[in-house]
């Protein structure tokens, strides 16, 4: 390779200048048309951020509409609009790219050592899929307003006003920015891992990351046909889901949590990648139960293609059909509480760091297990009756939605940060934001089980009187959790401004995206890198700030240098 | 997926083991190739998936009425589609064959391959124009828009209007392709004219198609000698049993002045066969109603036929687009194989498209027996 030939006679700091993905070519066209996945990973990042910005602002607007019991800023007609709109983009703009795509796509070609993912014009391809569905989309919803929910059930949505043709385009091309996002990882995991790294010495990250893609290669195209029959209802009345023409409604439903339920997989396996990743790292101790943790990802994966019934309890299915998803429903809770004993019992007798990637792993771990416990609730027949569709359900999707998904994934970029952008952020505000966070979702959603359980339906604008103290302890919780994701955001923007430059290995990980400098070069390693077991830390030791974490060398334990060593073999 | 296939470019490599054809991120054209064929496999999984929603659709609503499914099959055409089946096997094996040429480094054994192919898609389109434009005539829509069979309807004459409009875009493919490539031999540009040639061939094989389909729906009809008339007189038969109660709440009042409509003859072309779309059962193959079984009369006004013609326009018309897309692909293809950019190691595009046009065909054998040999 002459350009790297070339640049070997520069010094040390000004070859990585050179090589650095950021800055080693110039100009808007050199990031819209990179084939770079690690710049298509940054430019995700700030399309899910700014979709983020977009749906948490409707959920201020919620919120503060609920201060009052009665209609205050919102129409009940707009109300729906709202809330729709920001469980759509939520869901189909954020939460389901947010890890794969954006964290994803940075990070698993230089955890298997790889200069790139296997297609890299697909990668491309499907960010800017992404770009004009949420264009689509976002036009079709502001344009007259949808207010179908973002489920698009029949046959509300065959019969209302609103552009449902325009916003289930959206969702038909969003879905295959995904199947494209997920079909590339499965193939760079299968055929581009590094010679020495078996399917059992991948980082839990990729395992997770390769789980996510089954499902998003799977279940999406079920997605794509129902929206593409739902708009095909409505422009020529196919009749499939209108009992007018000897359909059935209930047909959508089924169509619908095929792919959707899978889907709260998609969302919600990435961030227990991360987690995994975190947990090890920020506690320097092998993860504990490496093959339960692998095998349980995979295993999420294949349940959560048998339990989408029990979105329907009450849709009139059949009651032996009721009991058999119910149960298949309980089989789920299986993998996810092995994920949890392991990463508690990887902490123990670890020397745990409450770094800001930590906290938020912490956080993650009581949300997400709050959320799950609170989902035995509404598996079990007898009580998901009462429950159903009611703030217990709201509360019980954004335990492990936000208090999931979001958590970790702000885990995820705090953890990645240094190496994604050379810049270390602060971390007093980095676990302060991380406490607002905590405190601010808990006051949002706690009140709301409280709130289900007592009666209040979700998805309506006003509510009786009663209900009233709750939805503002809600609602100034919401606040405060936004303030919290606002110090977040700030907490970035100062890093990039002033942050102090990061070492390859700021927290002491053994994966090999930390054997890379920070931000990585171009091609991603000079060499490629020596493959090891990605959860033993015994070789690392710490330097100081300005070297973090190294490897150690028996031979020559001090030779200073900044170029991270390949480790011993 | 194709797009891993293309030559490392722009990324300034003179390392000597790096081939030009092998993108920058792979190591070898073997890991490159596994690559590209695995991507292709999964993109094939979730064409089957997406294909999928539609025959759980299918088998849904077929097990819930199996009746509408066999009276509503009748107005297909087997002959038709059993043609338009013989035609993809047959373009399958010229694409297996292009694989193969590729392999070899023959390069004028996959141009040829490759215009076969095409061609062989474009007859299935032509013919399908047909299958489709007759329907639409008739009133065999989507259950929104279907008109029942039993309704006295004008006569349709003539070629349908609809066709013309279809034909449109292949007419004018004829007419660009056919001064392209004209021009590409007027100035003597060889490999041009090599895709020009095929790309003409192939517009005009959508003709081949419309006209292969006006002459065996107009033929069909004489051969298996449909005598007018006489199915209607069944369908009253059947209706006026007195065990026949109306099943379907609609009760609509159209129904009684239906049976005039019932032998309706609608002439194809003018000065040609007439052909008998409604009568187009057969003794033989449609069972008579059982008593307290709904006629196909009831069948036909309940709405539930348009049902089966919704699923029907959905599956076909979702494989047409596929094929469609393959044609696109095909083009791509071909315009490479004459730049000769295959070789005995780098034959990757050809295999995966191929693997693509399989399942084109593959989920097509499906939908013949499905839609059309239930009666």
């Amino acid at each position: 390779m002459s350009e790297i030939a070339d640049l070997s006679a520069l010094p040390q700091e000004e070859r990585e200048a050179r090589e650095n993905f950021l800055f080693n070519t110039k100009g808007f066209l050199s990031w819209a048309l990179t084939l770079d996945h690690k710049r298509i990973g940054l430019m995700y990042l700030v399309g899910v951020m700014s979709a983020f910005f977009i749906a948490g602002m409707l959920a201020l607007l919620i919120r503060l509409e609920l201060m009052t019991p009665t209609n205050t800023y919102l129409s009940n007609a707009q109300y729906n609009q709202v809330f729709t709109l920001h469980g759509a983009i939520m869901v189909f703009l954020f939460i389901i790219p947010s890890v794969p795509a954006a964290l994803g796509n940075f990070l698993v070609p230089v955890m298997l050592g790889a200069k790139d993912v296997a297609f890299p014009r697909l990668n491309l391809s499907s960010f800017y899929l992404w770009v004009s569905g949420a264009v689509f989309f976002l036009a079709a919803m502001l344009y007259t307003g949808l207010d179908t929910g973002w489920t698009f059930y029949t046959p509300y949505s065959t019969t209302t006003q609103g552009p449902v043709v325009a916003a289930t385009m959206g969702v038909f091309i969003l879905g295959f920015s995904s199947i494209f996002t997920g079909l590339n990882f499965i193939v760079t995991i299968n055929t581009m891992r590094p010679p020495g790294m078996e399917w059992f010495k991948m980082p839990l990250f990729l395992w997770a990351t390769y789980a996510t893609s089954i499902i998003q290669v799977l279940a999406t195209p079920v997605l794509g046909i129902t929206v593409l029959l739902l708009a095909a209802e409505r422009i020529l009345h196919i009749g499939i889901f209108d009992p007018a023409y000897n359909g059935d409604p209930v047909t959508y439903q089924h169509f619908f949590w095929f792919y959707s339920h899978p889907a709260v997989y998609i969302m919600i396996l990435p961030g227990m990648g991360i987690i995994s990743e975190l947990m090890s790292v920020h506690s320097h101790k092998s993860i504990f139960g490496y093959r339960f943790v692998a095998y349980s990802s995979v295993a999420i994966a294949l349940f959560g293609f048998l339990v989408w019934g029990h979105h329907m309890f009450t849709s009139g299915m059949a009651n032996v059909t009721t009991i058999i998803f119910s149960a298949l429903t309980f089989t789920v809770s299986i993998p996810s509480a092995i994920k949890v004993f392991n990463w508690l019992a990887t902490m123990y007798k670890g020397t745990v760091q409450l770094n800001t990637p930590m906290c938020y792993a912490l956080n993650f771990i009581f949300l997400f297990t709050i959320g799950g416990l609170t989902g035995l609730w509404l598996g079990a027949l007898s009580t998901d009756r009462p429950l159903h569709d009611t703030y217990f359900v709201v509360a019980h999707f954004h335990y492990v939605m936000v208090g999931g998904t979001l958590v970790g994934f702000l885990g995820g970029v705090f953890h990645w940060w240094p190496k994604m952008t050379g810049k270390m952020f602060s971390e007093t505000w980095g676990k302060i934001s991380c406490l607002l966070v905590f405190l601010g979702f808990n006051l949002t959603f706690l009140p709301q089980f409280v709130l289900g359980s007592r009666g209040m339906p979700r998805r309506y604008a006003q509510y009786v009187a009663e209900f009233q103290e709750l939805h503002q302890m809600s609602s100034y919780g919401a606040f405060l959790l936004g303030f919290g994701l606002f110090v977040a955001l700030g907490v970035f923007i100062h890093s990039l401004m002033a942050g102090k430059k990061a070492p390859p290995n700021p927290w002491g990980g053994a994966t090999l995206e930390w054997q890379c400098t920070s931000p990585p070069p171009y091609y991603n390693f000079l060499e490629p890198p020596t493959v090891n077991d990605p959860y033993n830390y015994k070789p690392l030791a710490y330097r100081d700030g300005d070297r973090g974490w190294e490897y150690v060398h028996p031979e020559a334990p001090e030779v200073p240098q900044s170029e991270p060593e390949p480790a011993q073999s | 997926m194709s797009e891993a296939a293309v030559h490392g470019d722009g990324h300034g490599h003179d390392d000597h083991d790096h081939p030009a054809f092998l993108a920058h991120h792979f190591d070898d054209p073997e890991q490159q190739y596994d690559s590209g064929k695995l991507g292709m496999w999964l993109f094939l999984v979730t064409e089957i998936l997406f294909f999928s929603g539609m025959f759980c659709a299918y088998a849904l609503y077929r097990s819930i009425h199996p009746e509408v499914w066999t009276f509503a099959s009748q107005f297909l055409n087997s002959t038709l589609g059993a043609i338009n089946t013989g035609v993809l096997l047959f373009s399958s094996l010229t694409m297996a064959w292009g694989v193969r040429c590729a392999q070899l480094r023959q390069r004028t054994g996959l141009v040829v391959s490759l215009a076969a192919t095409l061609g062989c898609a474009s007859i299935f389109l032509g013919v399908k124009a047909i299958e489709y434009t007759h329907k639409w005539e008739l009133g065999l829509l989507p259950a929104g828009t279907y008109e029942s069979q039993f309704l006295p309807a004008a006569a349709h004459h003539g070629i349908s209007q609809w066709l013309y409009v279809l034909s449109a875009i292949p007419a004018a493919c004829v007419l660009g392709f056919g001064i392209w490539y004209a021009m590409t031999i007027a100035k003597g540009e060889k490999e041009n004219s090599e895709v020009a040639g095929p790309l003409l061939v192939t517009a005009l094989c959508y003709f081949a198609g419309v006209g292969l389909g006006l002459f065996l729906e107009s033929g069909e009809a004489h051969g298996e000698d449909h005598g007018p008339g006489t199915h209607s007189e069944e369908h009253i038969d059947g209706h006026e049993h007195p065990g026949n109660v109306h099943e379907g709440e609609e009760g609509d009042p159209g129904h009684k002045d239906a049976h005039e409509g019932g032998g309706e003859e609608h002439s194809m072309l003018p000065g040609e066969a007439k052909v008998v779309f409604v009568s187009a059962e057969t003794d033989g193959m449609k069972p008579l109603p059982k008593p307290g079984a709904a006629t196909d009369k009831e069948i036909d006004q309940s709405g539930g036929a348009g049902l089966f013609f919704s699923i029907y326009y959905c599956m076909t018309g979702v494989h047409a687009v596929h094929i469609l897309a393959g044609m696109g692909v095909l083009t791509w293809l071909l315009v490479r194989a004459t730049r000769d950019h295959f070789n005995e190691q780098y034959f990757g595009p050809v295999d995966y498209v191929g693997l693509y046009w399989h399942i084109v065909d593959l989920i097509w054998i499906y939908l013949f027996p499905l839609l059309y040999l239930i009666k």
